[in-house]
C-alpha cells in the first residue's frame, strides 16, 4: 500500500490571533502541525500498519513548513517531501491542490492521499477534494471509519459522517480521503521517532521537479481585520436560591426577544 | 448587464430540501438585485422535481432539476458532472452553494470544472464595482477576511444562518426544467452502501438555541455512582448525569446540544456535539455555556452567538467575559432550575 498525507503548517489553535500594521500576527504561538492534519497522519499510519508498504507526508510552503513534516515523520511517516518554490507565494486552494496532484503523480503508483478535514488558518476544507479533481480520482470525504481495505480488490469501504446520519461508502482505489476527528486520537511522536526525525534529510521539490508551470491563483485576500470589539455587559444573575436566579435568567432571557 | 444569471445550488436531502438551501437562494436574489438580472436554481436527487417546484415558492426565476436514478445518493463525481455541465450551459456570473458537507465539496470540485475559484463558508457578500466581495471568518473566527475571484463565475458557499430566507409565496410557481445526468453508473467509481439515520435531535448548525456542557458536567461529588464502576466509568457516568440536564434544558427551547473539546476528548458525549476551532462553528440566537471554562478555541467557536449565557462555578472563568448573562453557581441546581422556569413561561 503506497499512502501519501497532504499536510498543512499552521499557527497553533491557542494562538490570539491578530491584524497589526495589515499583517496577520500570532505573537510567540508556534507554528504547528495542522491538528487536522494529525488525523490525516493517524488514519494513513494505521492502514500502513494493518497493509504494509509507505506512507510520505508531504507539505507545500516555506522553509519552516519542514517543522510541521517532522511531526509527521516523528509520528511514524516513512518519508517527508517539502513542496517549495518562490512563485507559489500566495496561492489559493486551487493551486496548491494542482501542485499537490503534481507531486502525488510524481511519487507514482499511489493508493490513497489522506487529508485532514480543513486547516485552521484559512478554514477552506476545499482542498482534498479540489485535489481529487485534478487527479480524476473518487473523493471520500469526512471519513470517521475506514471499515476494509481491500487491496486485491483495490476498494476501499469506511464510514462516514455527514449532517443526516452514518454513510457507508466503498470506493475504487486510487482514491483521496479525508478524515474527521472519529477516525481516533492521533499518537504522540515517539521518542525513537523525534530523534529519526531530528536528523531527517527532508527532499525540497520545486515546480520544475513537477514539470509544471506555477498556477495561477483567482482567488484574492485584499484585506484581513480583527472582527468588531463586541461591546459586552455582563450581568451577573444571583438570588437567594438557584430557583430564584433561574427564574430572573428566564426573564432576562426571554426580554431580549430571541426566542 | 442586465441579464445576470445567479445559480443557486439547492442541497436535498431524501427529498427534502436543506433551510440552508433557502438562505442560498434569498443571497442569489440579493446579488441579482446588485448586479442586475435574476436567481436561477438547481436541484439535484431522486425527488428533485418536487424540490425544485419548491423552489419556484422560494423566488427562483427558473429552475432545473435532474432526478437521475444514479443521484439518488449523494456521490461527489456524478453530483459535481451535472452541476458543473448545467453552469456552462447556463453561464451564471456567480454561483452559490449552502456550506453544508456536499454543497463545500461540489463548490470544491465544480470550481476545478470552471478553471474559477471558489470562497467557502462566507458570512457576507458585497458587490464593489460589479465585483461581488465576500467576507469570511478564518482562523474559526479570530480574524475576518475579504476576499474575492477575478476568474468567472466565483463560486461561493454560505454559512448556514448567515443570509436570511425568503418567505415562500405559493402563488409564485413555474415549470423546472429537467436535466440529463452526465456520468453512466459505471463510470462512478464510488457507491454508498448503507446509511444510518442520526439520532433525532436539533443539529448543531441549523440551531436558534444551542445549551452546551463541558468539563463542569461531571462535576457532582454528591451523585453516587452505579456499584462497580471504576474512576473514569464514574466520571462519565456523572457526566451523563450531568448532560441529561443539558438535554432537558435544550428540549425545552428548542434547541441542540452543544459541548467543550474537553467533554467531548473525556468521552462524555460524541464528537459530532463538539463547538469550537476543531468542531463545529456555530451562531445560534441564544447560547447556553454549563460547566464550560472558556479556552481560546472553544470561544472561537461561537462568539457570534447572539445571547452568550454561561452558568459556571468559577466566577473568575473566561467564558464570562463572552457572555451577556451569567450565573455564578452548580449547574446541577440551576439548571433543573432554568428548564422549569422555562417551562411555565413557554407553557411546555
Amino acid at each position: 500500500m503506497k499512502i501519501v498525507v497532504c499536510v498543512k503548517q499552521v499557527p497553533d489553535s491557542a494562538a490570539k490571533m491578530a491584524v497589526e500594521d495589515g499583517q496577520v500576527t500570532w505573537g510567540d504561538a508556534p507554528l504547528v502541525l495542522n491538528p487536522w492534519d494529525e488525523y490525516g497522519v493517524e488514519a494513513a499510519l494505521v492502514q500502513q500498519e494493518a497493509h504494509g508498504g509507505d506512507v510520505t507526508v508531504i507539505t507545500m510552503g516555506g522553509e519552516s513548513a519542514q517543522e510541521a513534516l517532522k511531526t509527521a515523520l516523528a509520528m511514524g511517516c516513512g518519508q517527508a517531501i517539502l513542496i517549495s518554490d518562490p512563485a507559489l507565494k500566495g496561492a489559493d486552494s486551487q493551486a496548491a491542490a494542482q501542485v499537490l496532484a503534481a507531486a502525488i503523480k510524481k511519487i507514482g503508483d499511489v493508493d490513497l492521499a489522506f487529508f485532514g478535514k480543513q486547516a485552521i488558518d484559512g478554514d477552506m476544507g476545499v482542498t482534498a477534494a479540489q485535489t481529487a479533481r485534478f487527479l480524476g480520482w473518487p473523493m471520500i470525504s469526512i471519513v470517521s471509519v475506514v471499515q476494509n481495505l481491500d487491496e486485491g480488490g483495490r476498494t476501499i469501504r469506511v464510514e462516514r459522517s455527514v449532517e443526516e446520519g452514518r454513510q457507508i461508502v466503498e470506493g475504487k482505489l486510487p482514491a483521496v480521503v479525508s478524515v474527521s476527528k472519529d477516525i481516533g486520537e492521533p499518537r504522540y511522536p515517539s521518542f525513537m521517532g523525534i530523534r529519526k526525525a531530528s536528523r531527517a534529510q527532508i527532499p525540497a521539490w520545486t515546480l520544475a521537479d513537477l514539470g509544471i508551470q506555477a498556477p495561477t491563483s483567482v482567488v484574492h485576500w485584499p484585506e484581513v481585520m480583527n472582527p468588531p470589539v463586541r461591546e459586552i455587559t455582563t450581568e451577573i444573575i444571583s438570588g437567594s436560591s438557584p430557583q430564584e436566579a433561574a427564574e430572573k435568567l428566564a426573564d432576562k432571557i426571554l426580554e431580549e426577544k430571541v426566542l | 448587464m442586465s441579464d445576470n444569471k445567479i445559480l443557486a445550488y439547492i442541497d436535498q436531502f431524501k427529498g427534502e430540501a436543506l433551510p440552508a438551501s433557502w438562505e442560498v437562494l434569498g443571497a442569489a436574489h440579493t446579488l441579482a438585485d446588485q448586479l442586475g438580472g435574476q436567481a436561477i436554481a438547481l436541484v439535484l436527487g431522486a425527488d428533485a422535481k418536487a424540490v425544485a417546484d419548491e423552489a419556484f415558492q422560494h423566488g427562483a426565476a427558473e429552475v432545473y432539476y435532474c432526478d437521475d436514478a444514479s443521484l439518488a445518493d449523494y456521490r461527489p463525481e456524478p453530483y459535481t458532472a451535472v452541476v458543473s455541465k448545467v453552469a456552462k450551459e447556463q453561464d451564471p456570473a456567480v454561483i452559490l452553494l449552502p456550506t453544508t458537507t456536499r454543497g463545500r465539496e461540489i463548490a470544491a470540485m465544480i470550481s476545478v470544472d470552471l478553471n474559477t475559484g471558489v470562497l467557502p463558508d462566507v458570512t457576507a457578500l458585497e458587490v464593489d464595482g460589479g465585483k461581488v466581495v465576500a467576507t469570511r471568518p478564518v482562523y474559526a473566527g479570530k480574524l475576518i477576511s475579504k476576499v474575492y475571484c477575478d476568474a468567472k463565475p466565483p463560486v461561493i458557499t454560505t454559512r448556514v444562518r448567515a443570509f436570511a430566507k425568503p418567505e415562500p409565496d405559493a402563488s409564485h410557481t413555474g415549470t423546472p426544467v429537467r436535466v440529463d445526468a452526465v456520468m453512466p453508473e459505471n463510470d462512478i467509481q464510488s457507491q454508498v452502501t448503507g446509511y444510518t439515520q442520526a439520532e433525532g435531535g436539533v443539529s448543531l448548525a441549523d440551531a436558534n438555541v444551542i445549551v452546551s456542557g463541558g468539563r463542569g458536567v461531571s462535576n457532582n461529588p454528591s451523585l453516587t455512582p452505579p456499584a462497580g464502576m471504576d474512576e473514569k466509568q464514574a466520571e462519565i457516568w456523572r457526566a451523563q448525569q450531568g448532560f441529561k440536564l443539558v438535554n432537558d434544558l435544550a428540549s425545552v427551547l428548542g434547541g441542540a446540544v452543544g459541548a467543550s473539546r474537553a467533554a467531548v476528548d473525556a468521552g462524555y458525549i460524541p464528537y459530532p456535539h463538539q463547538v469550537g476551532q476543531t468542531g463545529k462553528v456555530v451562531s445560534p440566537d441564544i447560547y447556553i455555556a454549563c460547566g464550560i471554562s472558556g479556552a481560546i478555541q472553544h470561544l472561537a467557536g461561537m462568539r457570534t452567538s447572539k445571547v452568550i449565557v454561561a452558568i459556571n462555578k468559577d466566577a473568575e472563568a473566561p467564558i464570562f467575559k463572552l457572555a451577556r448573562f451569567g450565573v455564578v453557581g452548580d449547574l446541577y441546581e440551576i439548571l433543573p432550575a432554568l428548564t422549569e422556569a422555562f417551562r411555565k413561561r413557554l407553557n411546555k
